[in-house]
């Protein structure tokens, strides 16, 4: 797997790397702040929330993943947890039972997903590997299973709680849904430069190290075990964290945060945007949650279109998004750009045209299995379709067949051309 | 007493329509070593297929071809899909069969709807077998069972018995061996996993008008099938036949158990069920905590035995 | 020129964030439709989405409101889930839509309720008014009550009330069991049941009570011989669909019980097609509405709507809501939903079943219930109506009065 330093140090003189990522960290840090004053309404603002929260679930998430190869089906203990910790403690902030600023309610998550990271680490890993897998589907079931019978889960309904409580200070409440972005930027902003920071650790190396060969990591002296358990540990403080962060900014915690689909997600996340890089996750995040808000408003269909994402991620492109985006930045720099450009415009018409029709057949089908009782009349792109004529079937078929036959074709021009490159690459780094 | 050898019964033939449900992912799991996270999607296919199939041709027919198909669907899938990631490791082959079974739980509801469709149990199997006193046993529950049993032996016999059973063994520890031998060994991980999703698709066809036919079925069953599996040992048939029962009657057993830790205290007073979050939690009954039941054995075994009840030790 | 194609591409990327927007439309009342769009419980969400439309539609056809104004629905997906419900909540308001209607999942109501106050208090100028048409949990008018949510469906202590009332007509019931799906809206009806037949029917016996997972059980086998064991003759259970509803019955006669269930939902969406010949006689149910209510007023509607949709017509008490909101927009001459409310309250308003009246004191409103049972329905048969083709539907068996299942109230109101 190719790390960020290797690609970039291809071409850049090390110090030039360095001033280069300080600028990555600014403007990482500068984006989630001035974001509000582009986006204004309030969906927007709520969506960016989510999308806040949705990082640092899955930046904690890669922790386990990308950087210990540790697969967990069972992530959303630690984060719903924590967020069933704080609404509670929001609610007696609420009540006059605890003295406790708001600010630092995620703290308490945090805490919380540490403590549960402690029992359930201390069980799951000592073993990797599917064990470790089927470990976390267990114990997740058994929070979900557990969260509609135990005392203290609200049941159905949840515990929900009012985050505007007290004075407040310098005129923050958090009434106003800015002051929240405001509050999950931040504690994104520290846990993600707390978790990069961890990755340079010496611990975050013999994570590596035991991702790659456990044997070798205790040959040298490290209990792999240990390591594990230290990384899920700090990983579900993380994911805690954001637990906490989402109970302040929905004011209500449901069992649906236990769930065995809350721990798909920042599995999805970090595998479309790219477990083997530490922003894969980030880019992850931030299109599976535009997907899933902006796409679920537009059609019915976007868990089908999430899904063949997802499996197209992993069957063509295994790195992730962060993969071909640094791939490409490698070539970027070199300044072979320009001999990709036209292949991928080759590619794009057909891409496209595959991706129209097969729309087009999902959205067609869609409209007649599930709202066959609306009438056949349908829009798509603002083009009124008849799905009880054979046009738009014949022309969504038609679309793939002629996309399929030409992307296949262009494809492999365009593999050629990379191949090019590649060689290009291999020369310029061995001369 | 009737109370009993009807839960009995009602164990053993729930633990059987599971048997069913988890062979196949075994099956996989010991010749491949790939947890197929699809595996209740192919289930749910198996019930929608025979749904459409049977009400053609009728459900007989059905029996036969609705698992054939699958079967096939499964040989192409794992040579056009599962081979292409195997050289990314098991994480991606993991991760393909979780793609799959999302794809699946949604292209079914946009093929056949998000109702539950009528698919109903054979005329010629809708009577009653016998009458366990006031009780009656529907024959398709009977069905049910020597369906299951019969799948059991067979699949037995043909691993361990013939020829073909033995390439297979012998192709997963030494691929290569017999891959000098002459024999195909692609070609019989892709016919291991085809026979695999075939046998979720016939306990599809078999529980899919047993239950209700929908969308949501194979969530339903979905973990379930794992803790068998786990709790049996990884790869192995026989300690999944033992999860299966066991499993079965537990969960009907403690249905019918109605104490709750308050009970065990009744009478004596004792402090701390004054504590309101306390005393709640006390009066849970075991009833209420059947479905922890399961996943909670799989946890604990996977602890203290992680190979299983009858798995090997690695 | 690779990196003008680049700013380009981002300058795209921009655009299609920006388009994603909704944009603010034309001079339209709109009610924004929060329910379960995709997703496991679709099905139901889209059945309620065609019907409110359908509502809406007729009401615009007869000239809208305040002299011509139009109703418009706004659909938004909560996907079952009371956090994406809020989420949806904001979009609705963002658009400046002051009226929310919901109706499945109390989980998702409970949210919204106090989502709205939350969102009176901080932005007085957003307040929005909540019709919830089927969200059963008593607490929403009790304990939780809020002066911005108004239920038109009889909760489900009125609905085990008139239950109960019924049942003390009947001389052979003697054993009763309970059983429900574990969470709010189950507890809720096993302690209604509990405390009402204890208090009207002494003599009746509960001879035991049950609460399964909700969704997971395939077999219900085990629950079907505890019954048996139990020797009871009648079950009240809470629950719905076609897997907790469909297949405790369908299991119930497999195992040879002999005993009447009384449900809240049999009559809804699939469920009667999933309970089949195993709930003829013996499935009863407590709603305002069923198919096979004679002389009616709302049959041509009725039948308009199964000739356009093909489905059956079900939410009475949705059609109650929205021509209610209507009189009030109307009474009130304007669409301030402070204004709106302050109507609604103590309306009282003629619906298809007869007389009724939002209590103002938990904002509940009072509608005479039915007590049927299912039976075989079709267009050659003695009732006509079945259930979204079926062949299974519903004949009244009693129409319980208003003072039989009116329950005092607990909630304290805060008024703006």
């Amino acid at each position: 797997m190719m790390n960020n330093t290797d690609a970039m140090s291809l071409t850049l003189g090390e110090s030039k790397v360095r001033s280069r990522r300080w600028l990555v960290w600014v403007a990482a840090i500068a984006v989630p702040l001035l974001l509000p004053l582009v986006f204004r309404s309030g969906y927007a603002l709520s969506m960016m929330c989510q999308m806040g929260i949705a990082v640092i679930f899955a930046l904690s998430y890669n922790m386990l993943l990308g950087q210990s190869g540790l697969l967990s089906f069972g992530h959303a203990v630690y984060y719903g947890l924590g967020g069933y910790a704080s609404i509670h403690a929001l609610n007696a902030i609420g009540a006059g039972k605890l003295d406790f600023p708001v600010t630092l309610l995620p703290l308490i998550g945090g805490v919380t997903g540490l403590f549960f990271g402690i029992v359930f680490g201390y069980a799951s890993t000592k073993r990797a590997g599917t064990v470790f897998a089927m470990i976390s589907l267990g114990i997740g079931e058994l929070m979900a299973a557990g969260s509609t019978v135990l005392p203290g889960f609200g049941g159905e309904a949840g515990i929900s709680a009012n985050r505007v409580t007290g004075k407040g200070l310098f005129g923050i409440t958090y009434g106003p849904p800015v002051q929240v972005y405001y509050l999950i930027a931040l504690w994104l902003v520290v846990s993600a430069i707390l978790m990069y920071a961890l990755t340079q650790t010496p611990l975050g190396r013999m994570a590596n190290a035991v991702r790659d060969n456990p044997e070798r990591a205790q040959f040298v002296g490290y209990n792999p075990q240990r390591v594990r358990f230290i990384t899920l540990v700090l990983s579900a403080f993380f994911a805690g964290v954001a637990g906490g962060l989402t109970a302040i900014n929905y004011e209500i915690v449901t069992q649906e945060y236990l769930t065995a689909h809350t721990s798909v997600t920042p599995l999805l996340m970090t595998f479309i945007g790219g477990a083997g890089y530490f922003f894969g996750p980030v880019l992850g995040a931030i299109l599976v949650t535009f997907l899933q808000v902006v796409l679920g408003a537009y059609t019915k269909a976007w868990p089908l279109y999430m899904g063949v994402v997802f499996i197209s991620t992993v069957l063509f492109a295994p790195q992730g998004l962060a993969g071909i985006v640094m791939q490409h930045r490698q070539v970027w720099s070199a300044g072979l750009m320009r001999r990709l450009v036209p292949a991928y415009a080759k590619v794009f018409v057909p891409a496209c045209a595959l991706l129209l029709g097969t729309i087009c057949l999902v959205e067609s089908t869609y409209h007649l299995t599930t709202e066959a009782q609306a009438g056949t009349q349908m829009s798509l792109f603002r083009i009124p379709l008849d799905v009880a004529t054979p046009a738009p079937w014949i022309g969504a078929a038609a679309l793939i067949a002629i996309g399929l036959y030409f992307f296949r074709r262009s494809c492999a021009a365009a593999a050629l051309s990379w191949e090019g490159i590649t060689a290009e690459l291999q020369r310029r780094k061995s001369p | 007493m009737e109370f009993f050898l009807t839960s009995l019964l009602n164990g053993l033939s729930y633990g059987l329509l599971l048997f069913m449900l988890s062979s196949g992912l075994t099956l996989i799991f010991s010749m491949m070593g790939v947890l197929n996270f699809a595996h209740a999607s192919f289930y749910m296919l198996g019930a929608y297929f025979a749904y459409q199939i049977s009400s053609a041709i009728g459900f007989w027919p059905a029996l036969v071809i609705a698992p054939l198909v699958l079967g096939l669907a499964g040989a192409l899938l794992e040579r056009y899909g599962l081979r292409t990631v195997h050289k990314s490791g098991h994480v991606a082959e993991l991760l393909f069969t979780v793609g799959v079974a999302l794809l699946v739980e949604e292209i079914v509801p946009l093929i056949w709807g998000r109702m539950a469709v009528k698919y109903a149990i054979p005329r010629e199997l809708d009577f009653t077998l016998f009458s366990l006193f006031s009780t009656s046993f529907p024959a398709y529950r009977g069905f049910m069972l020597l369906v299951s049993v019969g799948m059991m032996v067979l699949l037995y016999v043909v691993l361990t018995r013939s020829r073909i059973g033995l390439i297979i063994q012998a192709a997963l520890t030494h691929p290569e061996m017999v891959g000098a031998l002459g024999h195909n060994v692609p070609r019989v991980f892709m016919l291991v996993f085809g026979v695999g999703t075939a046998l979720a698709g016939l306990a599809g066809v078999i529980g899919g008008n047993a239950f209700v036919t929908e969308p949501s079925m194979a969530a339903a069953v979905g973990s379930i099938v794992f803790v068998i599996a786990v709790v049996g040992g990884l790869g192995s048939l026989e300690g999944a036949f033992i999860a299966s029962l066991v499993l079965g009657i537990i969960q009907t057993f403690s249905v019918a158990l109605d104490y709750s830790l308050s009970d065990l205290f009744a009478g004596s007073e004792v402090a701390l069920l004054h504590d309101e979050a306390l005393r709640s939690l006390f009066s849970i009954r075991i009833s209420q905590m059947a479905p922890m039941i399961p996943y909670l054995v799989m946890v604990l075994m996977l602890i203290f035995r992680p190979q299983g009840l009858m798995g090997k030790r690695e | 020129m690779s990196e003008k194609i680049a700013r380009a591409g981002i300058l795209v990327i921009f655009a299609v964030f920006l388009m994603a927007w909704p944009a603010v439309a034309a001079d339209t009342i709109k009610i924004a439709h929060i329910d379960p769009m995709s997703g496991a419980f679709a099905d139901a969400g889209e059945r309620a989405d065609k019907m409110l439309r359908a509502v809406v539609n007729e009401i615009n056809a007869k000239g809208g409101v305040l002299g011509g104004k139009k109703l418009e629905v706004v659909t938004l997906d909560n996907k079952q889930s009371p956090q994406e419900s809020l989420l949806m909540l904001k979009k609705a308001t963002d658009e400046g839509i002051h009226f929310i209607t919901q109706g499945h999942g109390s989980n998702n109501a409970a949210a919204l309720s106090e989502a709205i106050t939350k969102i009176y208090q901080r932005t007085p100028e957003k307040a929005v008014l909540y019709l919830n048409f089927s969200a059963v949990d008593p607490e929403l008018t009790n304990d939780k009550c809020n002066f911005w949510h108004f239920r038109f469906d009889s909760n489900s202590d009125m609905k085990v009330a008139a239950i109960v009332s019924y049942l003390a007509r009947q001389k052979s019931v003697k054993k009763v069991y309970l059983i429900g799906q574990d969470y709010a809206h189950g507890r809720a009806v096993r302690d209604a049941a509990r405390r009402l037949l204890a208090q009207k029917l002494p003599n009746v016996k509960i001879v035991g009570d049950d609460l399964h997972p909700t969704g997971k059980v395939k077999d219900f086998s085990p629950y079907v011989a505890k019954i048996k064991a139990s020797g009871a003759d009648t079950v009240i259970t809470g629950n719905w669909g076609n897997n907790d509803l469909g297949l405790l019955v369908k299991a119930g006669k497999e195992g040879g019980l002999k005993v009447n269930w009384f449900t809240f939902y049999a009559e809804a969406g699939g469920t009667p097609a999933a309970i089949g010949e195993a709930g003829v006689d013996h499935v009863y149910q407590v709603s305002e509405y069923h198919t096979n209510i004679p002389n009616s007023s709302i049959e041509p509607f009725v039948r308009k709507f199964e000739k356009e949709t093909g489905m059956s017509f079900y939410y009475l008490r949705m059609k109650t809501a929205i021509e209610m909101l209507a009189k009030a927009i109307n009474q009130a001459k304007s669409a301030d939903p402070l204004k709106v409310a302050k109507a609604l309250e103590g309306m009282r308003y003629q619906s298809a079943t007869g007389e009724v009246w939002m209590r103002p004191e938990d904002h509940q409103l009072m509608a005479p219930l039915y007590i049927s049972v299912m039976t075989k329905a079709g267009p050659k048969l003695k009732y006509k109506h079945d259930v979204n083709r079926s062949g299974f539907g519903f004949r009244t068996e009693a129409l319980i009065a208003l003072k039989d299942s009116v329950l005092p109230t607990t909630c304290r109101m805060a008024r703006p």
